[in-house]
C-alpha cells in the first residue's frame, strides 16, 4: 500500500462505505451527466455534420461514431467487470462486487449495440447482414458471456455467493478478450483491420477521428452514470435491513 | 447543406438513423429502469416502515 499516496487509499475506503457511496454517487450524478451530453453534442455535431462524406462508403461511414466507441465500450467494461469481480474474489469487498454486477447488464447493452450497428453497417457496405467471420463470432460470444453473467447472478439467492460465482466466469472469459481484439490481425476477416489503434499514424482524417474520440470519452461517461445507476439499486436491495437505509427513508418521509 | 439532404444521408438514412434511434433507446433503458426499480423500491421500504409503526 505504500507506493499509493495516502488521499487515494482514504477516497477508497470511503468510497467502500455504502452510506457514503449512495451519498457520493448521488452528488457526482449531475456532473457526469452534464458532462456526458457536451460531449455527445460535440461528437455527434462534429460526426454527423461537419465531417464530410467518405470517398469510398459515403454517409454510411457515419455509423462508425456509435459502432467503433460501443465495441471499445464492450471489451473495455468486461475487463473492469472481471477486474471489480476479481478483487470482490479476493478482498470481500461489497461494493467491488456491486460495480461487477452493475457494470454487466450496461456492457451486454454496447455488446448489443456493436453487433447490430456493425450489422447494419455491414448490409450497404459487404451486402451482408452477418458473416461468421473471427471477428464478428467472438463480439457474439462476449455477449453469450456478459447474458451468463447476468443469468447466473439472478440465479443464486445469495447474493455474495452469487458474486463470488459470476467473478469466476467472468475472469475465465477474459481470454476472449485479446481474441476479439487481434481477431482481424490473426485470421483473415471480412471486418476491416484496425484504423485508430495502430502504432503508425491512424488512417484516418482528423476531421473524422476527433468526433470518434469524442464519442469514446462520452460512452466512457455514460457507462459510468449507466453502472452507478444499477450499482445504488443493488446496494439498497443487498442494504435493505441496515440502519443507513432506515434513516434515509425516514427522513425522507419527513 | 440543407436539412432534407442531411436526413437523407446519402441514400443511407434507413441504414444510420437505424443504428443511432436504436442506440438511443437502448442507453435510456440502461438509465430509467434502474431509476424507476429504485424510486418504487424506496416507496415499498417507506410504506412498510409506516406499517410497523402504526
Amino acid at each position: 500500500m505504500f507506493l499509493i499516496p495516502d488521499p487515494v487509499v482514504r477516497f477508497f475506503h470511503r468510497m467502500a462505505s455504502p452510506p457514503h457511496f449512495y451519498a457520493f454517487t448521488q452528488r457526482l450524478m449531475p456532473w457526469l451527466v452534464v458532462i456526458f451530453l457536451l460531449l455527445t453534442a460535440a461528437g455527434l455535431y462534429g460526426g454527423l455534420y461537419l465531417a464530410p462524406a467518405d470517398y469510398q462508403q459515403g454517409d454510411s461511414y457515419r455509423i462508425i461514431y456509435i459502432h467503433v466507441p460501443s465495441a471499445w465500450m464492450s471489451l473495455f467494461i468486461y475487463v473492469i467487470m472481471a477486474v471489480a469481480g476479481c478483487i470482490g474474489l479476493v478482498w470481500r469487498i461489497k461494493l467491488a462486487e456491486i460495480v461487477a454486477i452493475s457494470s454487466a447488464p450496461v456492457g451486454a447493452s454496447f455488446t448489443f449495440i456493436a453487433l447490430v450497428t456493425g450489422s447494419l453497417w455491414g448490409k450497404p457496405m459487404w451486402g451482408t447482414w452477418w458473416v461468421w467471420d473471427a471477428r464478428l463470432t467472438s463480439e457474439l460470444i462476449l455477449l453469450f458471456l456478459y447474458l451468463g453473467v447476468i443469468g447466473l447472478y439472478g440465479a443464486i439467492d445469495d447474493k455474495r455467493t452469487a458474486s463470488r460465482a459470476v467473478a469466476i466466469l467472468a475472469l475465465v472469459g477474459v481470454v476472449n478478450i485479446p481474441v476479439i481484439h487481434y481477431s482481424v490481425e490473426w485470421w483473415n476477416t471480412l471486418h476491416q483491420g484496425p484504423t485508430v489503434t495502430k502504432m503508425d499514424k491512424p488512417s484516418i482524417h482528423v476531421s473524422m477521428l476527433v468526433p470518434l474520440l469524442l464519442m469514446a470519452v462520452a460512452f466512457k461517461f455514460y457507462y459510468v452514470i449507466a453502472m452507478l445507476q444499477r450499482a445504488r439499486i443493488e446496494l439498497l436491495l443487498r442494504e435493505r435491513n441496515a440502519q443507513w437505509v432506515k434513516n434515509m427513508v425516514a427522513e425522507s418521509k419527513q | 447543406m440543407s436539412m432534407q439532404e442531411f436526413f437523407a444521408m446519402g441514400g443511407y438514412a434507413f441504414y444510420v438513423w437505424t443504428s443511432y434511434g436504436l442506440t438511443l433507446c437502448v442507453l435510456l433503458a440502461n438509465i430509467i429502469i434502474p431509476v424507476v426499480q429504485r424510486k418504487k423500491f424506496l416507496r415499498a421500504l417507506a410504506l412498510k416502515q409506516k406499517r410497523s409503526e402504526s
